[in-house]
This record gives C-alpha cells, structure tokens and sequence, in this order.
C-alpha cells in the first residue's frame, strides 16, 4: 500500500530522487521554484513518464497499471484549474466519478459526501462562472474527492484560500489521511508543512535535499542553504512561525 | 432519453414530413395531389431531406465534439483542416472532368478528406498536445485553400470553372438515393465515433493533465476525434459541398439548455444541426429567386454570421 518513486530522473527536472511515501499521512513537497516540486507530483501521479527510474504502486509499476485503474487510486489535483465550460457545481464535482463504472447510488453517495465535506451544499447548483476564487478552488478539491482515491496528490492546494479556508482545508487533509489516505502536498508555505505535516520531503534542484520529521528536517541551517534566506523559528512545536530575514547575532 | 431530446425529435418527426410538401410545386395533402406527387417525394424530396438529417447531424455533432475537444466555443469542424481536405478533392474531379463519371466527384472528395485526416495524424503525431494538432489543422486548411484558388484560376474551361465555384457552395439541390447511400455510412459511423468520445470531452472540461489524471487517454481520443470529425465532415462535404457556420451555431443554441457537459451536448446537436439543415434547406427551396434556388451554403453563411456577431457582442457585453 506504498507510492514509491525509484531513481526518478526528468530531463532538466529531476535527477534521481527515491521516495516512498506510506498511507495515513500528510506529506508535504517543499522547495524554491524550480525546485521539481510540481514534476515530482506528475510523476507520482503517473501523468508524466519518467526519463528514468519508475514510479510503483503497491509494489506494481504504475506504468503498467491499466489508466483507469490508477485514476481511482490516485486523484491529482492541479495548481490552476481553468474549467472550460460554465458547469454547475455539482456537476463539476461529478467529473470524479469518471474512472468509476457507472452506478448511479454510489456515484451519488460520493458526489454528496464530496459537496458536504468542502461545504458546498448550499452551491452545488451555482455555475461556476459565479463562483469566488475560494469556493470555486473548493470545488474543484471536491471534485477529485468524489472520486474517492487512495492518494491525493495536491499542487499548492491552499494558494486560493483565505486564512480561515487555509486552517479548514489544512484539517480537512489530516482527517483525509486519519481515514487512511496518502495526502501528498506540495506547499509553499513553510509554517504550514512544519505545523500540520507529519512529512517534510525539501526539494532543491531535481534532488531531495531532506527528507523527514518536519521539525528535523526544517531547521534553520537547511532554509539558508536551500531557499537562500536568514530564517528562524517562532512558537511552539504545532504552533511555529517562520520570522525570515537574516538572523543577526546580538 | 432527456426532455430536450424528446422535444428536438418530436420537432424532427413534424418538420420532415412538412418538408416532403414545400417546394417550387406544393403538394397539398387536403387537395388532390397532381399526378408526378409520389415522384417527386419519393424521388427528389425524401433523398434531399434524409441528406438534410444526415449532413446537419454529422455537421453538429463534428462541431459539438470540436468545440469539447479544443475547449472553446469559437471551434468549428473547418478548424482540422479536413472540410477544405475534401472539397480540394472534390473541386480536382471537376478540375480534371472526371466528375462526369458518377461517384467519382463524392470518392474525390473523401480521397481528399482521408489525405487531410491522414496528413493530421501524422503532423500531430504522439504528442498530445491540442495546440499542435490545432495548428496543423489550420496549415492544411489554408494549403487545400490554396491549392483549390489554383485549381479554380487555372481552370482548363469556363464551364469548369463555374461548376467548380457553384459546388463549392454547398447545397442539397438534385441529390439522388446514390448520395444517401453515400453519405449514410459515413455520417452514421462518424456520429457513432463521437458519441464515443462523449466521456473523454467531459474529462478534458478541466484541462489535458487532469483528463489523464482520470484515466483519459489522450491518444485514443485524438484518434476517434480524427476518425469522427472526418467521416461526418467527410462524408457530408462529398455529397454537399461546403456547408459552413451549422456545426458553429448549433452546438451554441443548445448548450444553455443542456447541463454544459461536451457529452451531453453531442445527442442534442445532432438533432437541432439535422433540423436546422432540414428548415433550411426548405426555405431555399421556397424562396422564389430568378433563375434557380438559392444555395444552402449562402444561405446559411447569410443566416450565421449576425448570429456569430450577436455571440461576439454578447461576449463584448460579458467582459465589460
């Protein structure tokens, strides 16, 4: 029950990087731009095929799982999303449901539990077009969770969102990978994936820079090296602040 | 089946047989009918509307499944470059004089088609990428475009060449059984092959990664887009020339009545684009126009452009 990724190299993006990410948890890809945060996520996701190493699922390589299968066990959730046409929410939340054989109960249980869980149920027949940014973000997370996966794999899942939206979507993906799912997220908010990830995975051009407990793996000396800034940490371990600027001594 | 379907077939099931009865003779049911009535519907008028169906609804499911395909409102069936394809074909049949022979116009004519299908896939090639097969698309247009100005300025007679311009305009005037038995297969099959792609088009609504994510394959669905959009395309320029703006328009007069799904929207424009070819088509009919008929494709082109401007102005008004 295991995403692994074996000497994955991409030209130009990724070179060499062995991963094996567990269910159960939230993972957070962290990094600069550039970095191969969002190539890592295609990778996993199967979206893109490596130019070397392979990526298994369940100890199978994902290459070779049948496409549908796959897009039940992994949902993938893009940074932007443009939706092409004006749907309804509810409709656009039912776009998950496509690798899954048609059933019209279960299809429906899921598209509700879907539109509940991000709190859409008041919008589920607004277009769209009418939609805020926050909400129409939210939906498009519902759509991938209608789908009911085993993995999520989000891109900056959080950038859309207000404050209070964050902190909601931020417990949300906990009480995903409490039900067992494998929640990976690349974020770019460092006090966010020292807060509420139980995994960091740092990325710093095509390789792993670290990889661990995020209170380990964020340390001060790795945030000069890798994002080239003075850091340091505020707060208490679940409740850290990132204070940047260069650390001058007194 | 949905209420707009029902509704488009039940409009379908009316306008047919009114259409059996209009024309340069009107035939009127209450009175006695002259003597040639049952030749000329069951020889001039029931081809020409059963070609109205099968062009109107290969047009509009073409136009439905480009439009999902490019997701964009403004694609048109001409876009791939496969309409241009054939009727570079078939405009080479009267360039050559081998259109006197029958079936050699129509065979040109998909020969063309294939050569652009064809053409496309090997341009496109394995990439997935739309924006590339976009582009070849508008290449081969533009080269079957350019190739049909030559062959019409290089006309070998005066007679070739105004049968050269007057196909090109596209009508359904004195099509035989023969042009059904042509274009049916075609249509038929190419309907099939979109109505097939229903799913993927819905999958790409959230763009090309996303499609994949969920288990969409891109390559398959560019090849039943190819094979689709040829043989109606295909088939109805082989047996009635250029017919523009039908599969533009139709799909855009029924998409706010469906749930704006690309899937839902293929079984609805092929029935509005068969009505609307069929209305058409009788109006031309009808209308009294010194020394003949007006030509369905001008009158279509008449019919869609304020149309088209109307949606442009709307869309003016939308982002202002």
């Amino acid at each position: 029950m295991t995403l692994r990724a074996h000497d994955l190299t991409l030209a130009g993006r990724l070179a060499g990087v062995s991963l094996t990410l567990a269910p159960g948890q939230v993972t957070a890809i962290c990094g600069p731009n550039g970095a191969g945060k969002s190539s890592l996520l295609t990778c996993l996701a199967g979206l893109v095929p490596p130019t070397g190493g392979d990526v298994s699922l369940d100890d199978g390589a994902l290459a070779a799982i049948p496409a549908s299968d796959r897009a039940r066990a992994i949902g993938y959730l893009p940074q932007q999303a443009h939706v092409a046409w004006d749907l309804s929410v509810e409709t656009l939340v039912a776009l998950g449901r496509l690798p899954w054989n048609r059933d019209r109960s279960e299809d429906a249980s899921a598209i509700t539990a879907a539109i509940a869980a991000l709190d859409l149920a008041d919008l589920r027949r607004r277009p769209v077009g009418q939609l805020s940014g926050g909400e129409r973000a939210r939906a498009l997370l519902a759509r991938v969770l209608a789908g009911q996966p085993r993995w999520l794999l989000a891109d900056e899942p959080l950038a859309n969102f207000d404050l209070m939206h964050q902190q909601a979507l931020l417990a949300q993906f906990r009480n995903l990978a409490g039900q067992g799912m494998g929640v990976v997220l690349v974020l770019h908010d460092l006090a966010q994936a020292m807060n509420h990830a139980d995994r960091v995975v740092v990325m710093h051009g095509g390789k792993i820079a670290a990889d661990g407990h995020p209170e380990t793996v964020l340390d001060t000396a790795i945030i000069a090296r890798v994002w080239q800034t003075g850091a340091r940490w505020l707060g208490d371990p679940g409740q850290r602040a990132l204070a940047l600027g260069p650390v001058r001594a007194r | 089946m949905t209420r707009l379907n029902r509704i488009l077939l039940a409009l379908l099931a009316l306008a047919v047989p009114l259409s059996l009865l209009a024309g340069r003779v009107w035939l009127d049911p209450l009175a006695d009918l002259p003597a040639n009535a049952l030749i000329i519907i069951t020889e001039l008028r029931l081809p020409r509307a059963v070609l109205a169906l099968l062009v109107g609804g290969g047009l509009g499911a073409a136009g439905a499944a480009m439009q999902g395909y490019l997701r964009n409102p403004l694609a048109d069936p001409g876009l791939f470059g496969i309409a241009p394809g054939a009727a570079l074909g078939a405009v080479l049949s009267l360039w050559t004089g081998l259109a006197a022979q029958p079936w050699t116009l129509p065979g040109f004519a998909l020969i063309g088609a294939g050569a652009a299908m064809a053409l496309l896939a090997l341009i496109a090639g394995r990439s997935g990428s739309v924006i590339l097969f976009t582009l070849a698309g508008m290449m081969i247009a533009s080269l079957a475009g350019a190739l049909m100005s030559l062959a019409i300025s290089l006309a070998p007679t005066p007679f070739a060449l105004s049968e050269i311009v007057t196909w090109l305009m596209g009508a359904l005037s004195d099509r035989s059984w023969n042009d059904v038995a042509i274009a049916a297969p075609l249509c038929l099959a190419g309907i099939v092959t979109l109505l097939a792609a229903g799913r993927a088009l819905d999958a790409l609504t959230l763009g090309d990664e996303v499609a994949r994510s969920l288990g969409i394959n891109p390559a398959r669905l560019r090849l039943l887009m190819i094979a689709g959009v040829g043989l109606t395309v295909g088939g109805s320029v082989a047996v009635a020339g250029i017919i523009g703006f039908v599969g533009l328009i139709v799909p855009h007069l029924v998409r706010p009545l469906t749930d704006g799904r690309p899937s839902q929207l293929l079984v609805p424009s092929v029935l509005a684009g068969a009505l609307l070819l069929l209305i058409a088509d009788c109006l031309c009919r009808v209308l009294p126009l010194a020394g003949g008929e007006l030509r369905l494709g001008i009158a279509l082109s008449l019919l869609g452009a304020p149309f088209f401007l109307r949606l442009l102005l709307r869309m003016r008004n939308g982002l202002a």
